[in-house]
Protein backbone atom coordinates (compact mmCIF):
# COMPACT_ATOMS: atom_id res chain seq x y z
CA UNK A 1 0.00 0.00 0.00
CA UNK A 2 1.71 3.15 -1.11
CA UNK A 3 0.74 6.69 -1.83
CA UNK A 4 1.06 6.04 -5.56
CA UNK A 5 -2.05 3.86 -5.42
CA UNK A 6 -4.08 7.04 -5.41
CA UNK A 7 -2.60 8.01 -8.74
CA UNK A 8 -5.27 5.69 -10.08
CA UNK A 9 -8.21 7.99 -10.89
CA UNK A 10 -10.85 5.54 -9.71
CA UNK A 11 -9.13 4.97 -6.39
CA UNK A 12 -8.57 8.69 -6.05
CA UNK A 13 -12.24 9.40 -6.61
CA UNK A 14 -13.31 6.72 -4.16
CA UNK A 15 -10.99 8.05 -1.48
CA UNK A 16 -11.81 11.70 -2.02
CA UNK A 17 -15.52 10.91 -1.95
CA UNK A 18 -15.02 9.28 1.42
CA UNK A 19 -12.81 12.04 2.84
CA UNK A 20 -14.42 15.12 1.38
CA UNK A 21 -17.57 15.44 3.54
CA UNK A 22 -15.56 15.36 6.75
CA UNK A 23 -13.00 17.71 5.24
CA UNK A 24 -15.65 20.22 4.19
CA UNK A 25 -17.19 20.17 7.65
CA UNK A 26 -13.82 20.53 9.38
CA UNK A 27 -12.68 23.32 7.04
CA UNK A 28 -15.99 25.13 7.35
CA UNK A 29 -15.94 24.86 11.14
CA UNK A 30 -12.37 26.12 11.38
CA UNK A 31 -12.90 29.03 9.02
CA UNK A 32 -16.17 29.97 10.65
CA UNK A 33 -14.79 29.67 14.19
CA UNK A 34 -11.62 31.56 13.36
CA UNK A 35 -13.34 34.35 11.49
CA UNK A 36 -16.22 34.76 13.95
CA UNK A 37 -13.79 34.69 16.85
CA UNK A 38 -11.54 37.12 15.06
CA UNK A 39 -14.33 39.43 14.03
CA UNK A 40 -16.48 39.50 17.17
CA UNK A 41 -14.29 38.49 20.05
CA UNK A 42 -10.93 40.18 19.60
CA UNK A 43 -10.11 43.55 21.09
CA UNK A 44 -8.91 46.49 19.02
CA UNK A 45 -5.20 46.96 18.66
CA UNK A 46 -4.03 50.13 20.37
CA UNK A 47 -2.30 51.29 17.21
CA UNK A 48 -4.29 49.75 14.37
CA UNK A 49 -7.73 50.00 15.92
CA UNK A 50 -10.24 47.58 14.51
CA UNK A 51 -8.29 47.06 11.27
CA UNK A 52 -6.31 44.41 13.10
CA UNK A 53 -9.27 42.12 12.45
CA UNK A 54 -8.30 42.03 8.78
CA UNK A 55 -5.27 39.85 9.44
CA UNK A 56 -7.55 36.86 10.06
CA UNK A 57 -8.26 36.95 6.33
CA UNK A 58 -5.04 38.42 5.04
CA UNK A 59 -2.43 36.13 6.55
CA UNK A 60 -4.15 32.79 5.87
CA UNK A 61 -4.99 33.70 2.28
CA UNK A 62 -1.46 34.93 1.61
CA UNK A 63 -0.12 31.72 3.09
CA UNK A 64 -2.34 29.61 0.87
CA UNK A 65 -1.56 31.70 -2.21
CA UNK A 66 2.10 30.74 -1.92
CA UNK A 67 1.44 27.16 -0.81
CA UNK A 68 -0.89 26.63 -3.76
CA UNK A 69 1.88 27.52 -6.18
CA UNK A 70 4.25 25.25 -4.30
CA UNK A 71 1.76 22.42 -4.49
CA UNK A 72 1.37 23.02 -8.24
CA UNK A 73 5.15 22.87 -8.56
CA UNK A 74 5.28 19.50 -6.78
CA UNK A 75 2.37 18.00 -8.74
CA UNK A 76 3.83 19.30 -12.00
CA UNK A 77 7.10 17.56 -11.20
CA UNK A 78 5.25 14.35 -10.36
CA UNK A 79 3.42 14.57 -13.68
CA UNK A 80 6.61 15.17 -15.64
CA UNK A 81 8.48 12.34 -13.91
CA UNK A 82 5.85 9.67 -13.26
CA UNK A 83 3.08 10.75 -15.62
CA UNK A 84 0.15 10.28 -13.26
CA UNK A 85 -2.83 12.07 -14.73
CA UNK A 86 -4.32 12.83 -11.32
CA UNK A 87 -1.23 14.84 -10.48
CA UNK A 88 -1.48 17.07 -13.55
CA UNK A 89 -5.21 17.53 -13.01
CA UNK A 90 -4.63 18.44 -9.36
CA UNK A 91 -2.25 21.20 -10.49
CA UNK A 92 -4.89 22.44 -12.90
CA UNK A 93 -7.51 22.32 -10.17
CA UNK A 94 -5.35 24.23 -7.70
CA UNK A 95 -4.47 27.17 -9.94
CA UNK A 96 -7.78 29.08 -9.75
CA UNK A 97 -7.92 28.49 -6.00
CA UNK A 98 -4.46 29.94 -5.64
CA UNK A 99 -5.37 32.89 -7.85
CA UNK A 100 -8.43 33.67 -5.72
CA UNK A 101 -6.33 33.43 -2.56
CA UNK A 102 -3.87 35.89 -4.08
CA UNK A 103 -6.68 38.31 -4.89
CA UNK A 104 -8.03 38.02 -1.33
CA UNK A 105 -4.58 38.68 0.08
CA UNK A 106 -4.10 41.70 -2.18
CA UNK A 107 -7.59 43.11 -1.57
CA UNK A 108 -7.48 42.74 2.18
CA UNK A 109 -3.97 44.12 2.20
CA UNK A 110 -5.10 47.18 0.26
CA UNK A 111 -8.03 47.69 2.59
CA UNK A 112 -5.71 47.49 5.58
CA UNK A 113 -3.12 49.71 3.93
CA UNK A 114 -5.55 52.53 3.20
CA UNK A 115 -6.06 53.60 6.84
CA UNK A 116 -2.67 52.41 8.12
CA UNK A 117 -0.24 53.63 5.47
CA UNK A 118 -2.60 56.22 3.99
CA UNK A 119 -2.58 54.52 0.60
CA UNK A 120 -4.33 51.59 -1.02
CA UNK A 121 -1.23 50.50 -2.77
CA UNK A 122 2.47 51.00 -2.29
CA UNK A 123 5.16 49.45 -4.44
CA UNK A 124 6.49 47.66 -1.45
CA UNK A 125 8.46 44.47 -2.20
CA UNK A 126 5.94 42.16 -0.62
CA UNK A 127 2.96 43.69 -2.33
CA UNK A 128 4.72 43.75 -5.66
CA UNK A 129 5.80 40.11 -5.37
CA UNK A 130 2.22 39.12 -4.76
CA UNK A 131 1.02 41.04 -7.76
CA UNK A 132 3.62 39.26 -9.88
CA UNK A 133 2.53 35.93 -8.40
CA UNK A 134 -1.00 36.77 -9.51
CA UNK A 135 0.25 37.41 -13.06
CA UNK A 136 1.93 34.01 -13.02
CA UNK A 137 -1.34 32.38 -11.97
CA UNK A 138 -3.14 34.16 -14.81
CA UNK A 139 -0.62 32.99 -17.40
CA UNK A 140 -0.72 29.43 -16.08
CA UNK A 141 -4.52 29.26 -16.19
CA UNK A 142 -4.62 30.86 -19.64
CA UNK A 143 -2.17 28.29 -20.99
CA UNK A 144 -4.32 25.44 -19.67
CA UNK A 145 -7.36 26.93 -21.34
CA UNK A 146 -5.63 27.55 -24.66
CA UNK A 147 -4.37 24.05 -25.49
CA UNK A 148 -6.83 21.51 -26.77
CA UNK A 149 -5.01 18.25 -26.21
CA UNK A 150 -5.11 17.57 -22.44
CA UNK A 151 -1.80 15.72 -22.24
CA UNK A 152 0.09 18.38 -24.16
CA UNK A 153 -1.58 21.00 -22.00
CA UNK A 154 -0.47 19.16 -18.86
CA UNK A 155 3.09 18.90 -20.19
CA UNK A 156 3.40 22.50 -21.23
CA UNK A 157 1.81 23.96 -18.11
CA UNK A 158 4.13 21.81 -16.00
CA UNK A 159 7.15 23.22 -17.80
CA UNK A 160 5.73 26.72 -17.40
CA UNK A 161 5.20 26.07 -13.70
CA UNK A 162 8.81 24.96 -13.24
CA UNK A 163 10.31 27.86 -15.17
CA UNK A 164 7.78 30.24 -13.67
CA UNK A 165 8.77 29.18 -10.15
CA UNK A 166 12.39 30.03 -10.83
CA UNK A 167 11.43 33.41 -12.26
CA UNK A 168 8.96 34.06 -9.44
CA UNK A 169 11.75 33.60 -6.92
CA UNK A 170 14.07 35.76 -9.03
CA UNK A 171 11.37 38.44 -9.23
CA UNK A 172 11.00 38.38 -5.49
CA UNK A 173 14.67 39.13 -4.95
CA UNK A 174 14.74 41.60 -7.83
CA UNK A 175 11.79 43.45 -6.33
CA UNK A 176 13.50 43.64 -2.94
CA UNK A 177 16.56 45.03 -4.61
CA UNK A 178 14.55 47.45 -6.73
CA UNK A 179 12.60 49.02 -3.95
CA UNK A 180 15.60 49.45 -1.71
CA UNK A 181 17.16 51.20 -4.65
CA UNK A 182 14.21 53.53 -4.88
CA UNK A 183 13.54 54.32 -1.26
CA UNK A 184 16.83 54.38 0.50
CA UNK A 185 16.38 54.91 4.19
CA UNK A 186 12.61 54.59 4.25
CA UNK A 187 10.71 51.40 4.81
CA UNK A 188 7.08 50.51 4.73
CA UNK A 189 6.11 48.93 8.02
CA UNK A 190 4.90 45.58 6.75
CA UNK A 191 6.56 43.43 9.33
CA UNK A 192 5.49 45.50 12.30
CA UNK A 193 2.06 45.59 13.85
CA UNK A 194 -0.05 42.63 14.60
CA UNK A 195 2.22 39.87 13.47
CA UNK A 196 4.08 39.55 16.72
CA UNK A 197 1.15 40.03 19.06
CA UNK A 198 -0.25 38.18 22.01
CA UNK A 199 -2.43 35.09 22.16
CA UNK A 200 -5.58 37.17 21.89
CA UNK A 201 -4.97 37.51 18.17
CA UNK A 202 -2.73 34.55 17.66
CA UNK A 203 -5.13 31.73 18.56
CA UNK A 204 -7.94 32.73 16.18
CA UNK A 205 -5.30 33.44 13.54
CA UNK A 206 -3.95 29.89 13.82
CA UNK A 207 -7.49 28.52 13.61
CA UNK A 208 -8.05 30.58 10.47
CA UNK A 209 -4.80 29.35 8.96
CA UNK A 210 -5.75 25.73 9.61
CA UNK A 211 -9.22 26.43 8.24
CA UNK A 212 -7.92 28.03 5.03
CA UNK A 213 -5.48 25.18 4.60
CA UNK A 214 -8.22 22.58 4.98
CA UNK A 215 -10.48 24.59 2.71
CA UNK A 216 -7.74 24.62 0.09
CA UNK A 217 -7.24 20.85 0.35
CA UNK A 218 -10.97 20.24 0.14
CA UNK A 219 -11.38 22.56 -2.85
CA UNK A 220 -8.45 20.99 -4.70
CA UNK A 221 -9.68 17.43 -4.06
CA UNK A 222 -13.16 18.42 -5.17
CA UNK A 223 -11.98 20.23 -8.29
CA UNK A 224 -9.58 17.42 -9.16
CA UNK A 225 -12.57 15.07 -9.08
CA UNK A 226 -14.34 17.39 -11.52
CA UNK A 227 -11.35 17.34 -13.85
CA UNK A 228 -11.13 13.53 -13.69
CA UNK A 229 -14.80 13.30 -14.66
CA UNK A 230 -14.34 15.75 -17.51
CA UNK A 231 -11.39 13.75 -18.75
CA UNK A 232 -13.30 10.48 -18.64
CA UNK A 233 -16.24 12.05 -20.47
CA UNK A 234 -13.89 13.23 -23.17
CA UNK A 235 -12.36 9.77 -23.47
CA UNK A 236 -15.78 8.14 -23.73
CA UNK A 237 -16.92 10.59 -26.37
CA UNK A 238 -13.73 10.06 -28.35
CA UNK A 239 -14.23 6.31 -28.19
CA UNK A 240 -17.85 6.74 -29.26
CA UNK A 241 -16.83 8.91 -32.17
CA UNK A 242 -14.28 6.33 -33.29
CA UNK A 243 -16.78 3.50 -33.01
CA UNK A 244 -19.48 5.27 -35.02
CA UNK B 1 -23.86 41.80 19.05
CA UNK B 2 -22.06 43.85 16.43
CA UNK B 3 -18.60 44.81 17.66
CA UNK B 4 -17.66 48.47 17.79
CA UNK B 5 -15.40 48.94 14.77
CA UNK B 6 -14.82 52.64 15.26
CA UNK B 7 -13.63 54.77 12.40
CA UNK B 8 -12.33 51.80 10.42
CA UNK B 9 -15.70 50.11 10.06
CA UNK B 10 -15.73 50.50 6.30
CA UNK B 11 -12.32 48.92 5.77
CA UNK B 12 -12.89 45.98 8.10
CA UNK B 13 -16.37 45.22 6.85
CA UNK B 14 -15.45 45.48 3.20
CA UNK B 15 -12.37 43.28 3.72
CA UNK B 16 -14.58 40.58 5.22
CA UNK B 17 -17.23 41.16 2.59
CA UNK B 18 -14.88 40.99 -0.38
CA UNK B 19 -13.09 37.90 0.92
CA UNK B 20 -16.21 35.96 1.74
CA UNK B 21 -17.73 36.95 -1.58
CA UNK B 22 -14.65 35.73 -3.47
CA UNK B 23 -14.58 32.46 -1.54
CA UNK B 24 -18.28 31.96 -2.13
CA UNK B 25 -17.87 32.65 -5.84
CA UNK B 26 -15.00 30.16 -6.06
CA UNK B 27 -17.05 27.56 -4.22
CA UNK B 28 -20.12 28.22 -6.34
CA UNK B 29 -18.22 28.01 -9.61
CA UNK B 30 -16.48 24.81 -8.52
CA UNK B 31 -19.80 23.22 -7.60
CA UNK B 32 -21.48 24.31 -10.83
CA UNK B 33 -18.60 22.95 -12.86
CA UNK B 34 -18.67 19.65 -10.98
CA UNK B 35 -22.43 19.29 -11.45
CA UNK B 36 -22.03 19.83 -15.18
CA UNK B 37 -19.10 17.39 -15.36
CA UNK B 38 -21.10 14.72 -13.51
CA UNK B 39 -24.11 15.20 -15.79
CA UNK B 40 -21.96 15.05 -18.92
CA UNK B 41 -20.23 11.92 -17.68
CA UNK B 42 -23.53 10.20 -16.90
CA UNK B 43 -24.79 11.16 -20.33
CA UNK B 44 -21.65 9.87 -22.05
CA UNK B 45 -21.72 6.63 -20.09
CA UNK B 46 -25.34 5.99 -21.05
CA UNK B 47 -24.52 6.74 -24.65
CA UNK B 48 -21.65 4.25 -24.73
CA UNK B 49 -23.76 1.61 -23.00
CA UNK B 50 -26.51 2.02 -25.58
CA UNK B 51 -24.10 1.89 -28.49
CA UNK B 52 -21.64 -0.62 -27.13
CA UNK C 1 24.42 25.58 -36.61
CA UNK C 2 26.07 28.47 -38.34
CA UNK C 3 24.08 27.62 -41.45
CA UNK C 4 20.93 27.75 -39.36
CA UNK C 5 21.92 31.13 -37.95
CA UNK C 6 22.62 32.49 -41.43
CA UNK C 7 19.34 31.11 -42.71
CA UNK C 8 17.37 32.74 -39.92
CA UNK C 9 19.16 36.03 -40.42
CA UNK C 10 18.57 35.94 -44.18
CA UNK C 11 14.89 35.13 -43.70
CA UNK C 12 14.49 37.97 -41.22
CA UNK C 13 16.19 40.38 -43.60
CA UNK C 14 14.20 39.32 -46.60
CA UNK C 15 10.87 39.43 -44.82
CA UNK C 16 11.84 42.90 -43.67
CA UNK C 17 9.91 42.45 -40.45
CA UNK C 18 12.67 41.82 -37.93
CA UNK C 19 14.74 44.97 -38.12
CA UNK C 20 12.13 47.37 -39.36
CA UNK C 21 9.04 46.71 -37.29
CA UNK C 22 10.68 46.39 -33.91
CA UNK C 23 12.70 49.55 -34.42
CA UNK C 24 9.73 51.52 -35.74
CA UNK C 25 7.70 50.40 -32.74
CA UNK C 26 10.47 51.49 -30.38
CA UNK C 27 10.60 54.89 -32.10
CA UNK C 28 6.85 55.42 -32.01
CA UNK C 29 6.59 54.42 -28.39
CA UNK C 30 9.34 56.87 -27.47
CA UNK C 31 7.62 59.64 -29.43
CA UNK C 32 4.30 58.93 -27.74
CA UNK C 33 5.71 59.16 -24.21
CA UNK C 34 6.09 62.98 -24.13
CA UNK C 35 2.54 63.29 -25.48
CA UNK C 36 1.23 61.25 -22.58
CA UNK C 37 3.30 62.66 -19.70
CA UNK C 38 3.91 66.20 -20.94
CA UNK C 39 6.94 67.93 -22.43
CA UNK C 40 8.80 68.98 -19.23
CA UNK C 41 12.38 68.06 -19.94
CA UNK C 42 13.35 67.36 -16.33
CA UNK C 43 10.53 64.88 -15.93
CA UNK C 44 11.38 63.22 -19.24
CA UNK C 45 15.03 63.00 -18.29
CA UNK C 46 14.12 61.29 -15.03
CA UNK C 47 11.93 58.65 -16.60
CA UNK C 48 13.97 58.22 -19.81
CA UNK C 49 16.00 55.13 -18.75
CA UNK C 50 12.89 53.32 -17.61
CA UNK C 51 10.89 54.26 -20.70
CA UNK C 52 13.68 53.19 -23.04
CA UNK C 53 14.00 49.86 -21.25
CA UNK C 54 10.26 49.31 -21.37
CA UNK C 55 10.17 50.25 -25.04
CA UNK C 56 13.00 47.85 -25.88
CA UNK C 57 11.24 45.10 -23.96
CA UNK C 58 7.95 45.63 -25.76
CA UNK C 59 9.65 45.86 -29.14
CA UNK C 60 11.32 42.54 -28.34
CA UNK C 61 7.98 41.04 -27.40
CA UNK C 62 6.42 42.19 -30.65
CA UNK C 63 8.43 39.87 -32.85
CA UNK C 64 8.26 36.79 -30.63
CA UNK C 65 5.20 35.13 -32.08
CA UNK C 66 6.89 34.91 -35.46
CA UNK C 67 10.02 33.46 -33.92
CA UNK C 68 8.95 29.84 -34.23
CA UNK C 69 5.46 30.02 -35.73
CA UNK C 70 6.57 30.30 -39.36
CA UNK C 71 8.96 27.37 -39.04
CA UNK C 72 6.25 25.41 -37.27
CA UNK C 73 3.77 25.95 -40.07
CA UNK C 74 6.05 24.97 -42.95
CA UNK C 75 7.40 21.97 -41.08
CA UNK C 76 11.02 23.04 -40.77
CA UNK C 77 10.76 22.68 -37.00
CA UNK C 78 10.04 18.98 -37.43
CA UNK C 79 13.15 18.73 -39.55
CA UNK C 80 15.14 20.58 -36.91
CA UNK C 81 13.83 18.31 -34.17
CA UNK C 82 15.03 15.22 -36.02
CA UNK C 83 18.25 16.83 -37.26
CA UNK C 84 21.62 15.59 -35.94
CA UNK C 85 22.26 18.83 -34.03
CA UNK C 86 20.54 18.88 -30.64
CA UNK C 87 17.29 20.82 -30.53
CA UNK C 88 18.63 22.74 -27.53
CA UNK C 89 21.43 24.09 -29.68
CA UNK C 90 19.09 24.89 -32.55
CA UNK C 91 16.85 26.88 -30.22
CA UNK C 92 19.81 28.71 -28.73
CA UNK C 93 20.79 29.67 -32.27
CA UNK C 94 17.25 30.82 -32.92
CA UNK C 95 17.48 32.97 -29.83
CA UNK C 96 20.77 34.38 -31.06
CA UNK C 97 19.25 35.17 -34.46
CA UNK C 98 16.35 36.89 -32.76
CA UNK C 99 18.75 38.89 -30.64
CA UNK C 100 20.80 39.96 -33.66
CA UNK C 101 17.74 41.01 -35.64
CA UNK C 102 15.80 42.60 -32.77
CA UNK C 103 17.89 43.16 -29.66
CA UNK C 104 21.01 44.53 -31.29
CA UNK C 105 19.24 47.18 -33.43
CA UNK C 106 17.38 48.30 -30.32
CA UNK C 107 20.64 48.67 -28.44
CA UNK C 108 22.07 50.75 -31.28
CA UNK C 109 18.95 52.90 -31.59
CA UNK C 110 18.49 53.49 -27.87
CA UNK C 111 20.98 56.41 -27.52
CA UNK C 112 19.34 58.28 -30.41
CA UNK C 113 15.97 57.90 -28.74
CA UNK C 114 17.59 58.91 -25.46
CA UNK C 115 18.21 62.30 -27.04
CA UNK C 116 14.51 62.64 -27.73
CA UNK C 117 13.73 61.94 -24.10
CA UNK C 118 16.38 64.28 -22.76
CA UNK C 119 18.41 61.51 -21.13
CA UNK C 120 21.13 62.96 -18.87
CA UNK C 121 24.62 62.80 -20.40
CA UNK C 122 26.03 60.27 -17.96
CA UNK C 123 23.25 57.84 -18.82
CA UNK C 124 24.02 57.01 -22.45
CA UNK C 125 26.89 54.64 -21.86
CA UNK C 126 25.17 52.76 -19.06
CA UNK C 127 21.93 52.58 -21.04
CA UNK C 128 23.71 50.91 -23.94
CA UNK C 129 25.68 48.61 -21.67
CA UNK C 130 22.61 47.55 -19.70
CA UNK C 131 20.61 46.91 -22.86
CA UNK C 132 23.50 45.02 -24.39
CA UNK C 133 23.73 42.77 -21.34
CA UNK C 134 19.99 42.44 -20.80
CA UNK C 135 18.47 41.92 -24.23
CA UNK C 136 19.95 38.40 -24.67
CA UNK C 137 17.90 37.34 -21.65
CA UNK C 138 14.80 38.87 -23.25
CA UNK C 139 15.42 36.93 -26.46
CA UNK C 140 16.00 33.61 -24.71
CA UNK C 141 12.93 34.01 -22.49
CA UNK C 142 11.07 34.84 -25.69
CA UNK C 143 12.26 31.62 -27.33
CA UNK C 144 10.93 29.70 -24.34
CA UNK C 145 7.58 31.49 -24.53
CA UNK C 146 7.37 30.93 -28.27
CA UNK C 147 8.14 27.24 -27.81
CA UNK C 148 5.34 26.96 -25.25
CA UNK C 149 2.71 28.59 -27.43
CA UNK C 150 3.79 27.50 -30.90
CA UNK C 151 0.98 24.98 -31.28
CA UNK C 152 -1.74 27.48 -30.44
CA UNK C 153 -3.53 29.36 -33.16
CA UNK C 154 -3.45 33.11 -32.56
CA UNK C 155 -1.24 32.57 -29.54
CA UNK C 156 0.25 36.07 -29.69
CA UNK C 157 -1.74 37.52 -26.85
CA UNK C 158 -1.24 34.44 -24.70
CA UNK C 159 2.47 34.62 -25.45
CA UNK C 160 2.58 38.17 -24.07
CA UNK C 161 0.69 37.10 -20.97
CA UNK C 162 3.17 34.28 -20.36
CA UNK C 163 6.35 36.12 -21.23
CA UNK C 164 5.80 39.49 -19.57
CA UNK C 165 5.84 38.16 -15.97
CA UNK C 166 9.04 36.31 -16.85
CA UNK C 167 10.54 39.61 -18.02
CA UNK C 168 10.08 41.22 -14.61
CA UNK C 169 13.52 40.51 -13.10
CA UNK C 170 15.36 41.46 -16.29
CA UNK C 171 13.45 44.71 -16.54
CA UNK C 172 14.04 45.55 -12.89
CA UNK C 173 17.79 45.03 -13.00
CA UNK C 174 18.25 46.51 -16.46
CA UNK C 175 16.23 49.64 -15.83
CA UNK C 176 17.80 50.02 -12.41
CA UNK C 177 21.28 49.91 -13.90
CA UNK C 178 20.35 52.47 -16.57
CA UNK C 179 18.66 54.69 -14.00
CA UNK C 180 21.59 54.60 -11.60
CA UNK C 181 23.93 55.32 -14.47
CA UNK C 182 21.84 58.31 -15.55
CA UNK C 183 21.71 59.61 -11.98
CA UNK C 184 25.49 59.35 -11.66
CA UNK C 185 25.36 56.51 -9.13
CA UNK C 186 27.32 53.31 -9.30
CA UNK C 187 25.41 50.81 -11.47
CA UNK C 188 27.74 47.87 -10.86
CA UNK C 189 25.44 45.76 -8.67
CA UNK C 190 22.39 45.72 -10.96
CA UNK C 191 24.65 45.25 -13.96
CA UNK C 192 26.23 42.19 -12.38
CA UNK C 193 22.82 40.81 -11.49
CA UNK C 194 21.63 41.50 -15.04
CA UNK C 195 24.62 39.74 -16.53
CA UNK C 196 24.08 36.77 -14.27
CA UNK C 197 20.46 36.65 -15.30
CA UNK C 198 21.33 36.75 -18.99
CA UNK C 199 23.97 34.05 -18.66
CA UNK C 200 21.59 31.89 -16.65
CA UNK C 201 18.87 32.30 -19.25
CA UNK C 202 21.25 31.46 -22.10
CA UNK C 203 22.54 28.41 -20.26
CA UNK C 204 19.29 26.93 -18.98
CA UNK C 205 16.34 28.14 -21.00
CA UNK C 206 17.25 26.31 -24.26
CA UNK C 207 16.65 23.07 -22.35
CA UNK C 208 13.26 24.18 -21.08
CA UNK C 209 12.37 25.56 -24.52
CA UNK C 210 13.33 22.39 -26.35
CA UNK C 211 11.41 20.28 -23.83
CA UNK C 212 8.33 22.42 -24.47
CA UNK C 213 8.86 22.30 -28.23
CA UNK C 214 9.17 18.51 -28.26
CA UNK C 215 5.88 18.32 -26.39
CA UNK C 216 4.30 20.54 -29.01
CA UNK C 217 5.72 18.58 -31.95
CA UNK C 218 4.72 15.18 -30.59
Amino acid sequence: MSLWEYANPVKFLRLSERVLPALWVFAGLCVATGLIWGFFATPDDYRQGSTVKIIFLHVPSALMAINAWFMMLVTSLIWLIRRHHVSALAAKAAAPVGAVMTVIALATGALWGQPMWGTWWAWDPRLTSFLILFLFYLGYIALWEAIEDPDTAADLTSVLCLVGSVFAVLSRYAVHFWNQGLHQGTSVPVATGARTVSDVFFIPLVICMIGFGMLFVALVLYRTGTEIRLRRTRALLARGARGA
Amino acid sequence: MMPELGKYAFEVLSAYGVSLLLLAALLGLSIARDRRARADLRHAEEETRRNG
Amino acid sequence: MIALLLRDLRLALRAGGGFGLGLAFFLILTVLVPFSVGPQSTLLGTIAPGILWLGALLACLLSLDRLLALDFEDGSLDVLATAPIPLEGALAVKGLAHWITTGLPLVVAAPALGVLLNLPGAGYGWLVVSLLLGTPALSMIGVFGAALTVGIKRGGLLLSLLVLPLYVPTLIFGAEAARRGAAGLDPATPLLMLTGLSLGCIALLPFAASAALRMNLR
